[in-house]
């Protein structure tokens, strides 16, 4: 009886597995691209999440529901038709009755057409399980990439630009009459990769399973 | 079912691209007219922030009616052409050759005083850059600038929409001893007491070249109406010295 739960403990793996012991971007390596270009504040980055949310969440039931319909010889052109139709669907309404989060987003929804995660959590999971599960793996999926954007543009923010969300935390802190100057090289794309790599080796040094043995 | 014969393969695909296809389609139809309304109001919007007057979406067609005086059309010789200014597409006009390029200007009158908006439209790293200046009575001090980007990296060349980035341009001059020499957006800084220099934005500066050429490029088609403007100015001042030593002369000789 309990596989029919909705938070069977089955299902709360779904949500919780990746948000560590299977990160989509510290242990799969996946939508690095995206992670390194929209993480220099922590606004863009928070709206990537969401947007990355959206999709992929209805990507997968979608993809779930024609599990058994998609030939396998194109079933990577069908996903990538589904998810850039939701993408666009999405920017449309948008556009029309939220325009100014449009604008927020509008450079997004190239990215997250490309975004590997979504794909990989097509072919890995959506393809051979159930909607309700595919949906509450995409939920788990998104919210594994969002935290990491998210830890990642905090540090880019506060020691590239001395703002958190747009406000001047550091300015306020009094830091600057001391003498203190931004990291400019926070801002560029490389630190993103730098910063990435930390956390992967904190990660990994906390949770001993997820390092290889060569 | 066989899923993976051919013609099974080509029937899907064929549905599925048909489906997908009808269905962006309507929805780019239906939601059309409220897309456009909403960029309309932007541009508005916009407009009015170049002279600093900065209003809510809703209201922004109000306040529009209320300060642009004037919409013309020019052409490269400065002389006024017919068409509205406001639905000209600059993004299509900077592609045709000079001599063919319709010019939009816009005149907004505030507190009395008169300022010259023009459009400006160039190219960022990523895709079109756009924005509107306003000049001064004088045609050669910045009132006021904004600018915006179709798809600049955030938090690098977008922030060229930033308050911190436009306001540098309040004061400025695009002219030096009566030469054009545009503003430039200068990587690193710009050198102090340079009147025709804003900064750059660190991690942005193929976004702030872009802004650069795209002031450079824009204002100088509009330099034959400055001049004229110029020379429009010069002569009603010097009528209106010569009346008054008209009248004076006229008080002289009984």
């Amino acid at each position: 009886m309990s596989k029919y739960l909705l938070f069977s403990k089955k299902n709360r793996k779904l949500l919780s597995d990746p948000l560590d012991d299977n990160n989509p971007i510290t242990v799969q390596v996946l939508g690095i691209c995206s992670a390194l270009a929209i993480t220099v504040q922590l606004k863009p980055a928070v709206v990537m999440a969401l947007s990355v949310l959206v999709v992929l969440s209805f990507a997968n039931v979608l993809v779930s529901l024609m599990r058994n319909m998609i030939p396998s010889r194109i079933r990577i052109i069908v996903f990538l038709v589904v998810i850039a139709a939701l993408v666009i669907l999405v920017d449309q309404v948008l556009k029309a009755f939220v325009y100014d989060v449009s604008k927020e987003l509008s450079v997004f929804v190239g990215l997250i057409i490309t975004n590997c995660i979504i794909c990989g959590r097509l072919e890995a999971f959506a393809m051979a399980n159930p909607p309700g599960k595919a949906f509450l793996d995409g939920l788990g999926n998104s919210f594994g990439y969002g935290v990491i954007l998210i830890i990642v543009a905090f540090f880019r923010e506060l020691l590239g630009a001395g703002t958190l969300y747009g406000y001047p935390v550091l300015e306020d802190l009094g830091l600057y009459d001391f003498g203190y100057e931004n990291n400019g090289m926070m801002i560029l794309p490389p630190m993103a990769l730098v910063t990435v790599g930390v956390l992967i080796w904190w990660q990994r040094s906390r949770n001993q399973k997820l390092i290889e043995n060569n | 079912m066989n899923v993976d014969s051919n013609s099974y393969t080509f029937g899907f695909a064929t549905i599925m691209v048909l489906i997908v296809a009808a269905l962006l389609s309507y929805a780019a139809i239906e939601l059309k007219p409220y897309q456009d309304r909403n960029i309309e109001l932007e541009k508005q919007q916009n407009i009015l922030s170049s002279v600093r007057i900065n209003v809510e979406r809703d209201l922004a067609e109000d306040a529009y009616s209320k300060y642009i005086k004037h919409e013309k059309v020019l052409n490269y010789k400065g002389e006024e052409v017919d068409g509205v200014a406001f639905d000209i597409d600059l993004g299509k006009e900077v592609k045709k050759s000079r001599a063919d390029q319709l010019l939009p200007l816009f005149i907004s009158n505030i507190d009395g005083s008169t300022q010259y908006i023009i459009p400006l439209r160039g190219k960022g790293l990523w895709g079109p850059i756009w924005g509107f200046v306003a000049l001064e009575e004088d045609l050669n001090t910045v009132y006021g600038a904004v600018f915006d980007h179709k798809g600049e990296t955030p938090g690098l060349g977008a922030e060229i929409n930033q308050s911190f980035f436009q306001d540098p341009f309040i004061g400025k001059t695009i002219f030096k001893d009566e030469e054009f020499t545009s503003i430039r957006v200068v990587k690193g800084g710009a050198p102090e007491g340079d009147n025709h220099a804003v900064d750059g934005i660190s991690g942005g500066t193929i976004t702030s070249d872009g802004v650069t050429d795209m002031l450079l490029e824009r204002l100088d088609m509009y330099l034959p109406y400055f001049n004229k403007m110029k020379v429009a100015t010069e002569v009603e001042r010097v009528m209106a010295e010569m009346d008054s030593v008209q009248l004076v002369n006229d008080s002289i000789i009984p």
